[in-house]
Parts: structure tokens; C-alpha cells; sequence
């Protein structure tokens, strides 16, 4: 206990990471994935055969090997008219994390797009509204609402698989956890309380989320 | 391209129009002309292509052969201007399709707004008159999950008034409706009818048609069997399909 309360401060800040890991895939992936999911959308064959080709990647490869792939092919740092930008570790385990995000976001709008009765199309159409048009303020803004339960599935799964990060050296909270444990001298009765206690952490901060999430679901369905 | 149209010539002329679903042919020859300031009616029963046929004029549908003129503009033209032509038909469905996530004055703003971009305080308030005509004034804040059936179907029709259509389309607009909310749908459109708008209307309402038409277009299995002015259409029906079909509704 005294082990847990004394290194807590850093074992904190290597959580605070992993959120701050999360929540940046989240919204690169987000951001990213809805345009992804609008190119699976799209009236050209091509556009949507190449945003079908990229989500069925990016869906179906396990997230690690995602993560290994962005790791260890994007350079430390790019040189851009000499300017240098550095990609440290936990920036490329960012974009690592935001590859399935998009990929998983896309279908989530395909989908939500989809569940719009296509009479709203027609009636927008009637009224010369443009494809764009009744995309962005017709189709979308109706999605909003079923998007928002599996899209925060999608993040609180993100957030738990940040540790993998641990894996490739982003000085997470798993990370940390290991470091910490060694530097107490690996003593196996600190084993159980120090992972036990990352394990909380997640647990206090993914519970909440899908109750709300749960909440959210059957709240719409009544509607 | 220039289009020619003089308000003397048909605003709707449909000819030989055929649509085909696959094999399955549900327009097959279909010839009708609509002047301006005409209220038409096409009744017949279910299935035998008349809503496509309306949905063909504003080219929601694209026909298979056969030619339709709109204000002189052609509608099967490859290189049609869709939206040109949206803008001058409106066009109120039997399920009213309202934006959900809109309110109705909203819902009637959108389209001047986006689609005509005019200036928003002038389409504010001409909104609001029209909600107002439709006889909805204060409901102009109520999303159309909070309104009856029939209170949708006229924030429906002030949605495509505000576009200032030439001309109507409406499709079975009373079809979903329960019969007490039927009527006021009804005094709408007769309004419009009576203001001179030029009205192409799928109806099962023969009352109405009979009061307000000009001209009734009796469809069945693709083809019109029989048209006339009502007086004429409801007392001497020549032909057998016309009759029997007749003899059920009325």
C-alpha cells in the first residue's frame, strides 16, 4: 500500500498519458474516419473502392500490428525545407491508435448515413437541395444522435488498448507500472497491488463510459 | 440552351412516357398535358404507376423512353440542370418527409435559405407567412415529431411553396393521414387550386377530385384508360375499367 501511494503520483501521470494518447487517436481517427466513411458513400466507383479497400485494411489488422507498423515506418523526425519535425514515440503510437479508429469510425458512418430512410433523400432532392448538400445538413445531423453510442464504444476500447503502447517504449502507465516495479526490486507480493492498482485506473475510467453509453442506446431506442 | 416557353403552350407535356423496371414495365405509353394554372388528377388503382409517373416530372425518376416538357425544359435531356428543374416543381409526399431534426419553421427556411440563398430575414418572414396560410401559426417552433399528421403534411406543402414553385406535385398526400386531418390537407390544396398554382395531384380522394379538378386521368396497369373534365369523367365513363374502378370508391 505505502509502495502504491508513494510512486501513485507518476503511476497517475502515466495514466493521464494514456488518456491523453486516446483521446488524440480519437480524434484524428474520428476526423479522418468520417471522411473515410464518406468516401464509402461515395457516388464514384472509384472513391468508394479505395475507402472500401482502406477500411477493410485497417478493420481487420490487430491493433498491435498496426501500431508496429506506424512505429517502426514513420521516421523520428521529417525534414520539411529544413525545417525538422520530430515524431516522438508517443505521437506515432497516437496515429498507430487512429488507424482502426478511422477505419471502425467509417463503418459506424456508413452505417448511421444508411439508417436514414432514403425518402429524406428524395425529399431533399425534390427541393434542389445538391448531393452536398443533403449530406451535411440533412443526412448527418439526423446520424449524430446513433453515432454517438458506438463511437464511444470505439473510444473507451482505445483507451484500455493504449497500453499496448507499453510495447513499443511510450513511457505509459503500463510502462511505468513495470519501471516501478523493478526499481522496488521485483519483489513478487508488489506484483498483484501495482498492476492491480492500473487495473482500477482503466476499470474507473471505462465503467462510467459505457454506462453512459448503455444509457444513451436505450434512451433512443424509446425515441 | 435557351428554352422557349410561352405561358399558351402545355407548363407539363408528357409524351409516350415508358419506365421500365427491369423486365417489368410500370409506364407503358403514358401521354398528358398540363397547362398552367390546371389542377389534373390522376386516379387508378394501386400499383398501376402513378406515383412513378409524378416522380418522372421532376426527374426523381429517370424515364426509360419517351419525352416531358416542363416550362418548355427537357426533362430526359442528358445534360439536364436537375436542380433548375427542382427548383421551379414542387413536389409534397404521401409520408410528408419533413427534416426530423428541424423545426417547421425550419423545415419551410431551408431550402430558400441553401438552396435559392436568399437573405434570411426576408425568407424568415415570407416562412412564416406561409406557415401562417397553411393555417400553423405558433407551431412554428414544434419539431414534426411534436405535430398531428395532418399539421405535418401542411408544414410539408409551406416547405415547397417557399421555393415558389410553377408547379405542384403531390403524391397520395392524404394517403397516411387519419380522416379527421384529411380535410384540412384538403382546404390547402383547394386554396392553392383557387390562387391559379397549377396542381398535378395522385389522389384516392374522389370528392376532392371531382370539386376541384379540371381534368381527371384514369390510370391502370401503365397506360390511361380514360380522361375527361369530371363532370363529364364521373357520369359517363365509357370504358369497363373506368366503371368498375369507379363503382368501388365512390
Amino acid at each position: 500500500m505505502q509502495v502504491i501511494v508513494k510512486w501513485a503520483p507518476l503511476l497517475l501521470t502515466g495514466f493521464a498519458f494514456n488518456i491523453l494518447i486516446s483521446a488524440f487517436a480519437m480524434l484524428l481517427g474520428t476526423i479522418a474516419g468520417l471522411g473515410l466513411g464518406l468516401g464509402l458513400l461515395s457516388d464514384r466507383w472509384l472513391i468508394r473502392q479505395v475507402s472500401w479497400t482502406l477500411t477493410q485494411i485497417f478493420r481487420n489488422a490487430p491493433w498491435l500490428v498496426l501500431l508496429f507498423f506506424v512505429m517502426f515506418l514513420v521516421p523520428f523526425q521529417v525534414t520539411v525545407f529544413n525545417v525538422h519535425i520530430p515524431f516522438p514515440d508517443w505521437v506515432k503510437a497516437t496515429v498507430g491508435f487512429a488507424l482502426p479508429v478511422m477505419a471502425n469510425v467509417a463503418e459506424v458512418v456508413r452505417g448511421a448515413v444508411r439508417s436514414v430512410p432514403s425518402t429524406q433523400w428524395e425529399a431533399a432532392e425534390s427541393l434542389a437541395f445538391t448531393r452536398r448538400q443533403i449530406m451535411w445538413r440533412i443526412i448527418l445531423p439526423q446520424c449524430i444522435k446513433r453515432m454517438l453510442p458506438p463511437w464511444m464504444n470505439i473510444y473507451s476500447l482505445v483507451a484500455m488498448s493504449t497500453v499496448l503502447a507499453s510495447i513499443v517504449g511510450v513511457s505509459e502507465m503500463l510502462t511505468l507500472t513495470a519501471q516501478v516495479h523493478a526499481a522496488e526490486g521485483g519483489r513478487p507480493e508488489l506484483f498483484a497491488p501495482l498492476y492491480g492498482f492500473a487495473l482500477l485506473c482503466f476499470f474507473l475510467y471505462c465503467y462510467p463510459i459505457n454506462l453512459w453509453t448503455a444509457h444513451l442506446e436505450r434512451s433512443f431506442q424509446t425515441h | 440552351m435557351t428554352v422557349v416557353w410561352t405561358a399558351d403552350q402545355p407548363i407539363v407535356k408528357c409524351t409516350d412516357v415508358r419506365k421500365s423496371y427491369g423486365a417489368f414495365e410500370v409506364l407503358k405509353g403514358i401521354s398528358l398535358s398540363v397547362s398552367k394554372g390546371e389542377v389534373v388528377c390522376i386516379i387508378g388503382p394501386s400499383g398501376s404507376g402513378k406515383s412513378t409517373l409524378i416522380r418522372c416530372i421532376n426527374a426523381l425518376v429517370p424515364i426509360t423512353l419517351g419525352t416531358i416538357h416542363v416550362q418548355g425544359i427537357d426533362v430526359t435531356d442528358p445534360q439536364l440542370d436537375k436542380l433548375a428543374l427542382r427548383r421551379k416543381v414542387g413536389m409534397v409526399f404521401q409520408q410528408y418527409n419533413l427534416f426530423p431534426h428541424k423545426t417547421a419553421l425550419q423545415n419551410v427556411m431551408m431550402a430558400p435559405l441553401h438552396v435559392l440563398r436568399q437573405e434570411s430575414k426576408a425568407v424568415e418572414e415570407r416562412s412564416r407567412a406561409l406557415l401562417a396560410k397553411v393555417r400553423l401559426a405558433g407551431k412554428e417552433e414544434s419539431y414534426p415529431g411534436e405535430l398531428s399528421g395532418g399539421q405535418q403534411q401542411r408544414v410539408a406543402i409551406a416547405r415547397s411553396l417557399a421555393m415558389r414553385p410553377d408547379v405542384m406535385l403531390f403524391d397520395e398526400v392524404t394517403a397516411a393521414l387519419d380522416p379527421e386531418t384529411v380535410k384540412e390537407v384538403l382546404v390547402t390544396i383547394r386554396e392553392l387550386a383557387e390562387e391559379g398554382m397549377t396542381c398535378i395531384l395522385v389522389t384516392h380522394e374522389m370528392g376532392f377530385a371531382r370539386e376541384v379538378a379540371d381534368h381527371i386521368y384514369f390510370t391502370d396497369h401503365g397506360v390511361i384508360v380514360e380522361h375527361g373534365p369530371p363532370a363529364t369523367f364521373f357520369t359517363e365513363a365509357r370504358d369497363e375499367r373506368t366503371r368498375r374502378f369507379l363503382s368501388q370508391v365512390l
